[in-house]
């Protein structure tokens, strides 16, 4: 019993993790029907934001918000360079995919030459080392932290989507971008702003792995963009709350086919599931919640 | 019957110009191939390129070769094992390079080796430990024991000390040289009469590992054995502790595992990590102190085992230059490297034996507040 609930909190703990970089995705996807490859490089961008912050001193909730705004930093740029570039010369939005995939590699050769190769890791702290147990089942400090964390990113990002005008207008543009120019929405920045908002959970998100795991590497990216491009499918192309629940699913997926099934088997499982999930629910797992689309 | 002469003639002129610049400074080229960049594999790679380039440096200062010198020329493979291909055929068919260090990776050293011993250049590895590696053919060498060379010594060590009862395996599915170690891992143990009780596996890449260590835990094994590189490794066995997997419990590591990377990564939970090497950073030796010193005067940090091999590689090379008077025959010159015996190198007196597989004596070594200390009965 205690082994079965241990795994449930490494589930969630990993699932957490998946769950904020999905939402970026997702968001992304649902406002401008493209996949943002370089989402991954936004990933590890912000976990070297985070630690080039944490390295300089800066308590962790202050290396979290350099981790924020670098990777949005990113996004933005991306946009602006990439995107809306060929949306203005009428590219095709494969053009978007495969010219984001040549940024994410970029982005990558860039960190090789300015931090090198080598795996680095967040300056150890006594706060980091403290966990619970409970009836043999083992809680770290860390992972309640990031698990608050990600929470707080999750609510933050419903409420600034369903609350806030900058939501509306996102949402309408999500709608349709020649509806939202009728009424009146500014169609560019608000696609500057989405691109902002996924970049940063992104960035967010890999300062947190990065933490939870000590691993900050160039490459921590592309195995993470595989799993985010999992988890919205997982969840529903462009579902933000689909993407929370596919998160921790996949999460959970991954950890059980490991206790029950065998490590061996743990990604065939994971990937395996989308091709399920493609021909028997194609709209994602969650799509009772389409009409809660970004 | 014109045109004959004169590339006679001019090859002739050719050959006395050689032979001009030869009397003051007979080049031996010296290919060097390791990873400098992708990810772990670039770990073992820098650090084996900056002990070869001491070496060759060394060598050259002391005058011991007389005219002959030493060139080394570095290529970088990026841990990618077609890259490693071309590399190999740029050194041999442009450079002509007298003899090839490394190449960084096993799976590497499977794809490029057969290149060299076709074209006759001898190869030898510092950092290929998996089984079969000098089988390639009679030009591979390597400096690096094999795991199984190295493990059963530090199992045996283990037993002796802890009297362990069951074991769990943790490896690498997706590497060549990860799975062969698991391999003689698992055959060490069986006939040490330890019993397995759990096996489980990851893949490059993942950084997540609570779910199989949480198994592990439930099995309570006396012993877990990693199957890991270095980073891998550290993060296992990080991971390993903070899920209550009790410190009776010893964690021992594959030799690809030794590297300076593993205390600063895996901080205070590598406590008692025990490993097998060839190499020691504090062997007593007059020729270990001229590498340390050496090395932290032209590096500014401390060299790892992968270091001290491929330094030693160098010392191999430059004694079988003097035995072979030279490398224009690489024939003669191979059969001079076979020939090694009792050099004096930075982890004793070193031979090949007649697989050329290094001839030492494995040393055990156990992590001590984030350093390798040699293990005391």
């Amino acid at each position: 019993m205690s082994t079965f609930l241990q795994q449930l909190v490494n589930g969630i703990s990993l699932g957490s993790t998946y769950a904020v970089f999905a939402m970026g995705c997702t968001l992304i996807f649902g406002v401008l029907n493209i996949v943002n490859m370089a989402q991954g490089a936004f990933f590890m961008g912000g976990a070297y934001f985070g630690l080039e912050a944490a390295q300089l001193g800066l308590p962790a909730p202050l290396a979290l918000v350099v981790a924020l705004l670098g990777g949005g930093l990113l996004g933005v740029l991306s946009e602006l360079v990439i995107f809306r570039t060929l949306r203005a010369r009428g590219g095709h939005r494969w053009m978007g995919l495969v010219a984001s995939l040549a940024l994410a590699r970029m982005l990558v050769g860039v960190a090789q030459e300015a931090f090198g190769t080598q795996v680095q890791r967040y300056p150890a702290s006594p706060l980091l080392q403290i966990s619970w147990e409970f009836g043999g089942v083992r809680v770290q400090f860390l992972q309640v932290v990031i698990l608050v964390v990600s929470l707080l990113l999750m609510a933050a990002l419903a409420f600034l989507l369903q609350r806030s005008s900058v939501g509306r207008a996102i949402r309408t543009v999500a709608f349709s971008e020649d509806v939202a120019r009728i009424v009146g929405v500014p169609v560019g920045r608000t696609i500057l702003i989405t691109f902002f908002l996924a970049g940063a959970l992104a960035g967010a998100s890999g300062m947190l792995l990065g933490n939870l795991f000590n691993v900050v590497s160039p490459f921590m990216g592309e195995q993470m963009l595989v799993k985010g491009l999992t988890v919205i499918i997982l969840g529903g192309l462009g579902n933000v709350p689909g993407a929370v629940a596919g998160g921790f699913l996949l999460g959970l997926i991954e950890v059980f086919s490991v206790a029950y099934v065998s490590s061996s088997f743990r990604d065939a499982i994971g990937f395996g599931l989308i091709f399920v999930i493609l021909l028997v629910k194609p709209n994602g797992l969650f799509s009772s919640f389409e009409e809660r689309r970004a | 019957m014109k045109r004959t002469t004169l590339a006679l003639l001019l090859s002739a002129a050719g050959a006395i110009g050689f032979a001009g610049l030869a009397k003051a400074e007979t080049p031996v080229k010296i290919g060097i191939v390791q990873a400098t960049s992708g990810g772990s594999a670039a770990l073992y790679g820098v650090m084996q390129k900056n002990g070869a380039e001491l070496a060759i440096d060394e060598i050259n200062a002391s005058g011991k070769l007389g005219d002959y010198k030493l060139i080394g020329i570095h290529q970088d493979d990026g841990g990618d094992r077609g890259q490693t291909v071309n590399v190999f055929q740029r050194l041999i068919n442009q450079e002509k390079v007298a003899v090839i260090l490394g190449p960084t990776l096993t799976t590497s050293a499977f794809a490029a080796d057969p290149i060299a011993q076709k074209a006759g250049v001898p190869v030898i590895a510092s950092s290929n430990t998996a089984p079969g590696v000098p089988e390639i053919g009679d030009y591979i060498f390597r400096t690096s024991p094999p795991e199984a060379m190295v493990f059963p010594g530090v199992l045996a060590y283990v037993k002796k000390k802890f009297a362990p009862k069951t074991a769990a395996q943790i490896y690498g599915i997706d590497d060549v040289l990860m799975k062969s170690a698991y391999a003689v891992h698992k055959k060490a143990l069986e006939s040490e009469g330890i019993k397995i009780v759990s096996t489980e596996t990851f893949q490059k890449g993942d950084v997540d590992y609570s779910a199989q260590l949480t198994k592990i835990k439930a099995a309570n094994p006396d012993i877990l054995v990693i199957g890991g590189l270095a980073e891998e490794t550290a993060n296992i066995v990080r991971q390993a502790r903070q899920l209550g997997i009790p410190p009776s419990t010893v964690i021992m590591g594959a030799n690809a595992a030794i590297s300076n990377k593993l205390a600063e990564l895996a901080g205070a939970a590598a406590n008692g990590f025990v490993v097998g090497a060839g190499w020691f950073i504090n062997y007593d030796s007059p020729t270990n102190k001229a590498f340390l010193d050496g090395y932290r005067k032209k590096y500014n940090s401390d060299p790892d085992t992968f270091a001290a091999q491929a330094y030693t590689s160098v010392y191999v090379v430059a004694d079988a230059v003097k035995r072979a008077g030279g490398v224009s025959d690489l024939k003669k010159f191979r059969d001079a490297i076979a020939a090694t015996k009792d050099l004096e190198a930075n982890n004793g007196k070193f031979s090949f034996d007649e697989h050329r597989e290094p001839v030492i004596q494995p040393k055990v070594l156990v992590m001590k507040d984030g350093k390798f200390t040699l293990a005391t009965d």
